[in-house]
């Protein structure tokens, strides 16, 4: 039944549905496939939906999506074993319409959105695997799947299989990643009444707060922790680079349940009921992991082009704007009628345009830069947190002296040279 | 709230298992003679791999598919697919 259409579309998470929503809005025959039993099955986030870039495909979502709460309030933790600093901004502009973002819950929220595309026109179908790219004389021409007598055919075909992305590596767009290119990261859904949330996190019923923790979150190894406030559950979760969990020959698990219980985290916990536990890898390696994101008949988005900044926590909202750009891309594609890598390469241009490759960009080091210098997370957090006790601890020490003991102690750990020097490396590798 | 260990968090989880496993650890040898560590039992956020002397157990049925045995094994010794469409572990909430 060699069926053929416009485009075939490869997973339906954020960046795929962004793509076929688009391309079927503009009339284009789209197929969008999913493994999962339905959209959302597979996928997991930690759970900040971005409005600015979904909104760009549906005005307005905010008055029908499954969301669960605009997040008013992003605090950051920099935890020790019995104390935290925290900073943070709460702002009452991010609660009212056009909002900052959202938390989702995405088994609820992928469903919605692949429902969309499908209204538009694309036809999903689910429980499909694409084993492999049908390549005929160097250029992709459709899918095999693993449905008897399962291959497709179209012009072009979407690669938004995630962070494995198991079909661009068998097209020769990337090697295998390393352990330091993905972040190893479990978390829990936990249940507990919205009250209970309203009053520990000091917020109305239609506010929300996120809470990112680094330092002893991940027992100083490089990562970050989360706690985000669903309508009535809360989301948190921890991870570190793969590299660093073999390092550290830790348990991802164990290390979840350390954070669970940590003094800091357990009180905004107490009573809740855990509902889901969830792991999945994370694209964490940057502007230097991007893969060849264009090639014959053929483009690649989202995770499974490594579009993820771990230090804006931002991967949903560069998914869909990269499903976008895609799509923009297939439509003008189509025009020219030529879908050569010449032609699709505009995606690439696009792309590199784009917030999404100028951020990757601007962090390109950070990762490294971390992972190779531990003392960021493993010493500097401490020491952050010593300073400010002994700073607000009143003793009868004069303030003057205090501030010369704490520089002393801070130099006295590191010395003053390397002090500079990690000063120097950390504001190089985030400027 | 209590602590669950990582049974009881398994137990929080909705699969369908395939019949067969999608993932292969290729060469048990190299587990046993290579391998001390014996990583992926450690790292593995299923507890999907465990030693038992001569060879690797592969609880596929508890795998979360999120890839870290793939690339994490410091011999690619593990052979890692999707299973079947519609199978494997089922995500209800997040």
């Amino acid at each position: 039944m060699p069926e053929k259409f416009d485009v075939i579309v490869v997973g339906a998470g954020p960046a795929g549905t962004s793509c076929a929503l688009v391309c079927a809005q503009k009339g284009l025959n789209v197929l969008l496939i999913e493994r999962g039993e339905y959209p959302g099955s597979k996928n997991v986030m930690g759970g900040v939906l971005y409005r600015k870039q979904m909104e760009e495909l549906i005005p307005e979502f905010w008055k029908e999506a499954p969301l669960e709460r605009p997040v008013i309030e992003q605090r950051f933790w920099m935890m020790d074993k019995e104390s935290v600093v925290q900073f943070g901004y709460k702002g009452l502009e991010w609660g009212v319409e056009p909002y900052n973002n959202f938390t989702v819950l995405r088994a609820q929220f992928d469903q919605w959105f692949a429902k969309k595309a499908v209204e538009a026109g694309a036809l999903l179908i689910n429980e499909t695997v694409v084993t492999e790219c049908i390549v005929e004389n160097g250029k992709v021409i459709g899918v095999r799947t693993d449905r008897p007598n399962g291959e497709v055919y179209a012009d072009v075909v979407v690669l938004a299989d995630g962070v494995n992305s198991l079909l661009s590596k068998q097209l020769g767009f990337h090697k295998e990643f390393r352990p330091d290119e993905v972040a190893l990261t479990v978390m829990e859904v936990i249940n507990l009444p919205k009250e209970k949330i309203n009053d520990r996190f000091n917020l109305e019923d239609n506010q929300g707060c996120t809470i990112e923790i680094f330092g002893d979150s991940t027992k100083g190894n490089l990562g970050t922790a989360f706690l985000y406030t669903n309508k009535d559950s809360l989301n948190i979760g921890v991870g570190t680079t793969l590299s660093s969990m073999i390092k550290s020959k830790m348990k991802p698990y164990d290390l979840l349940d350390y954070l669970k219980t940590h003094p800091m985290v357990k009180p905004m916990l107490a009573g809740g009921e855990s509902a889901e536990y969830l792991a999945h890898l994370i694209p964490e390696g940057g502007y230097r992991s991007v893969p060849k994101v264009a090639g014959n008949g053929v483009v690649v988005v989202g995770d499974a082009a490594q579009l993820v900044n771990a230090i804006h926590r931002e991967g949903s909202n560069m998914a869909m704007h990269s499903g976008l750009l895609a799509a923009e891309t297939v439509i003008e594609a189509k025009h020219r009628g030529d879908f050569s890598e010449s032609s699709l390469n505009l995606y690439r241009q696009k792309l590199y345009d784009s917030f999404i490759i100028k951020d990757l960009e601007k962090y390109k080091d950070a990762t490294h830069t971390f992972e190779n210098n531990p003392q960021y997370f493993k010493e500097y957090v401490p020491m952050m947190n010593k300073a400010m006790s002994k700073f607000f601890t009143v003793d009868g020490t004069p303030k003057r002296d205090k501030q010369k003991e704490i520089m002393k102690s801070v130099t006295a750990e590191r010395g003053t040279f390397k002090v500079i020097q990690d000063i120097y490396r950390a504001w190089k590798a985030v400027k | 709230m209590s602590t669950k260990n990582i049974e009881e968090k398994q137990y929080l989880l909705r699969f369908k298992a395939d019949t067969k496993s999608h993932l292969t650890v290729m060469d048990d040898d190299i587990c046993m003679t290579k391998c001390p560590d014996k990583i992926c039992t450690i790292f593995c956020p299923a507890e999907v791999y465990k030693w038992e002397g001569l060879r690797m157990q592969v609880g596929y049925e508890g795998c979360h598919e999120c890839g870290s045995c793939r690339i994490g094994c410091p011999y690619q010794n593990i052979k890692w697919e999707y299973p079947k469409g519609g199978h494997g572990i089922v995500f209800r909430l997040a």
